[in-house]
């Protein structure tokens, strides 16, 4: 499927991340323009929006493509806006490929952007006893760190990973984001650091959990023609594959916000599945790719051991064996194949709709060679894997 | 422990419908699918989520009151509302508990007194009606787990 459906990735631009407290749309409205200067285009080139949702930020946040064509400046453009929790991102970018490669439009805009207020994230307010994400707090006193705690927990159980093996993934990201100038936390923390940092969920501590922090991502995408027929400074890199899986039935891995998984117990339901396993698959096989394919890849450390389960569910190598490929130093920058080169959510934080969209920048960076000190020699591939709340796999297969 | 102005107040259930009343008899509410025999919890009552049965009728059950931990954490910092926390806070634990026959994993509190340092995965831990808050006229009654070879005192 690769050739025929891949689309170019003209543009990236970024705000930088951070607790700026200021509107979202004037971190969308930064990264916007620093992609369509990448591209070397004007807003007015530009024939699609897609803007990625906030559910923060008010009525503007719920309808984020019309928000940033407005601030843009009004020009007729067709919009779009979706909301996938952290997967919303690449929705918008998949929404963006389906225009282009349906021949509607040529270029188009991706953006997402968010100002997150400080500390747990907490459940849309109001009484709202039908709302499973206002429920777990209500009932259980359930943050999202408790679940990426369970998964860490069960990991220690499972495969012998330990308290030491999750630091180390911190150690790797505050390396990796040291020189991004586009991450939040830039500064090298040692082992004995993360380790004596306060226990927030056993057994994850203050490093290990990611920030909720306020940034903003765009790209500006084209098809093959476009792209070829105004030329570019940048390498071009194309977008291969991309994910938008939903789990299947039954989902026995408790997901944020449940109360239960799935029950396997019913009469003819499938052997169950991991979704996690499925997400970046979904990518692979529309870019007709493997992992064994794979440069280096941005996946999404909520926290320092849910990056270990996504070694292993991206195939980069067999269940219970991520701590191992972390250890022997095959995920930092310099090894076989370096994951969270831009410093992961680590760094950054999350900034839930421009998350998906700036992993995919990371990726653009290193393939066109331009990461500077971080940058992965020889990088010719290179995949996402993010999750958002309720069920949204989102993975983006980059090739140059 | 309970203050004597505690042990006045009506005891309610923090949700309805989702575990028993009766605190001498504590069992989660659950639904099972008439058709495939799929389980839920919380209950559902519109449509079966196996894609492969269309069914819209559905039981009341009770699920098992036993299970194995599957995985667990604890809550050291004091989480947002709606969750209504002590003052002081106290941190408490969390399991994820896995019912064998149901073939689920369900996530509940651990009473109180019992930290991370008691429990271990594969553990065998049982269900109970506890205290989640309070205000000035109500107790507000919700599931929690607490170890079954757990020290008596943990077992009132």
């Amino acid at each position: 499927m690769a050739g025929s459906s891949a689309i170019a990735i003209l543009g990236i631009g970024m705000h930088p991340w951070g607790k700026w407290g200021r509107n979202f749309v004037e971190y969308g409205l930064a990264a916007a323009n620093g992609a369509l200067d990448d591209a070397g285009l004007s807003w007015t080139d530009i024939e699609f929006i897609s803007g990625a949702d906030t559910i923060r930020n008010g009525y503007p946040g719920f309808i984020a493509g019309a928000t940033f064509a407005q601030a843009l400046g009004w020009n007729g453009t067709r919009v779009s806006s979706c909301y996938a929790a952290c997967a919303s991102g690449a929705q918008a970018l998949a929404t963006a490929r389906a225009q282009i490669l349906a021949g509607l439009c040529d270029v188009a805009l991706v953006i997402g952007a968010d100002t997150t207020p400080k500390g747990f994230f907490a459940p849309v307010g109001g009484e709202r006893r039908d709302d499973p994400d206002w429920l777990r707090f209500y009932l259980m006193g359930a943050t999202n760190p408790a679940y990426f705690a369970l998964y860490a927990r069960r990991r220690m159980a499972l495969y012998g990973d330990t308290e030491r093996d999750f630091a180390l993934v911190k150690v790797k990201n505050s390396r990796h984001g040291l020189s991004n100038q586009f991450a939040r936390y830039r500064k090298e923390v040692t082992v004995e650091e993360v380790l004596s940092s306060p226990k927030v969920c056993d057994p994850l501590k203050l490093l290990e959990i990611c920030a909720t922090s306020d940034g903003a991502a765009a790209l500006v995408v084209a098809s093959e023609e476009f792209a070829k027929a105004h030329g570019s400074k940048n390498r071009l890199v194309r977008v291969a594959g991309i994910s938008t899986v939903t789990p299947i039935f039954p989902n026995t891995i408790i997901e944020m916000p449940n109360f239960s998984t799935d029950s396997a117990a019913g009469q003819g339901v499938l052997e169950a599945t991991s979704f996690r396993d499925s997400i970046a698959n979904g990518a692979y096989e529309e870019a007709g790719i493997g992992p064994q394919d794979v440069d280096l890849a941005e996946v999404y450390d909520l926290s320092s051991a849910l990056e270990l389960d996504w070694y292993e569910n991206i195939g980069l190598c067999k269940q219970g064996e991520g701590a191992k490929l972390l250890r022997d130093g095959d995920t930092t920058i310099g090894g076989k194949v370096p994951v969270n080169t831009s410093g992961g959510l680590s760094c950054f934080g999350e900034a839930i709709p421009a998350q998906a969209i700036v992993q995919v920048c990371e990726i653009v960076t290193q393939l066109r060679g331009d990461a500077k000190d971080r940058q992965v020699t020889g990088a010719k591939v290179g995949v996402t894997a993010n999750q958002g709340l309720f069920g949204h796999g989102s993975s983006v297969v980059l090739v140059k | 422990m309970l203050s004597q102005v505690g042990l006045a107040k009506i005891r309610v259930p923090a949700v309805e419908g989702w575990f028993s009343i009766d605190e001498s008899e504590p069992y989660l509410l659950g639904s099972k699918c008439t058709k495939c025999g799929t389980i839920y919890f919380p209950q559902e009552g519109t449509f079966c989520k196996n894609p492969r049965c269309r069914s819209e009728t559905f039981e009341q059950v009770r699920l098992s009151n036993r299970g194995k931990i599957w995985s667990y954490t604890d809550a050291q910092y004091q989480p947002p509302p709606p969750y209504v926390a002590v003052d002081p806070f106290e941190p408490f634990a969390i399991v994820a508990v896995e019912l064998i026959q149901e073939k689920l994993i369900v996530l509940g509190q651990v009473v109180r007194g019992v930290t991370v340092d008691d429990l271990r995965v594969g553990m065998e831990v049982e269900l109970t009606i506890d205290t989640l808050y309070e205000d000035e006229d109500k107790v507000y009654l919700v599931w929690k787990f607490r170890p079954v070879n757990g020290p008596e005192t943990l077992r009132r």
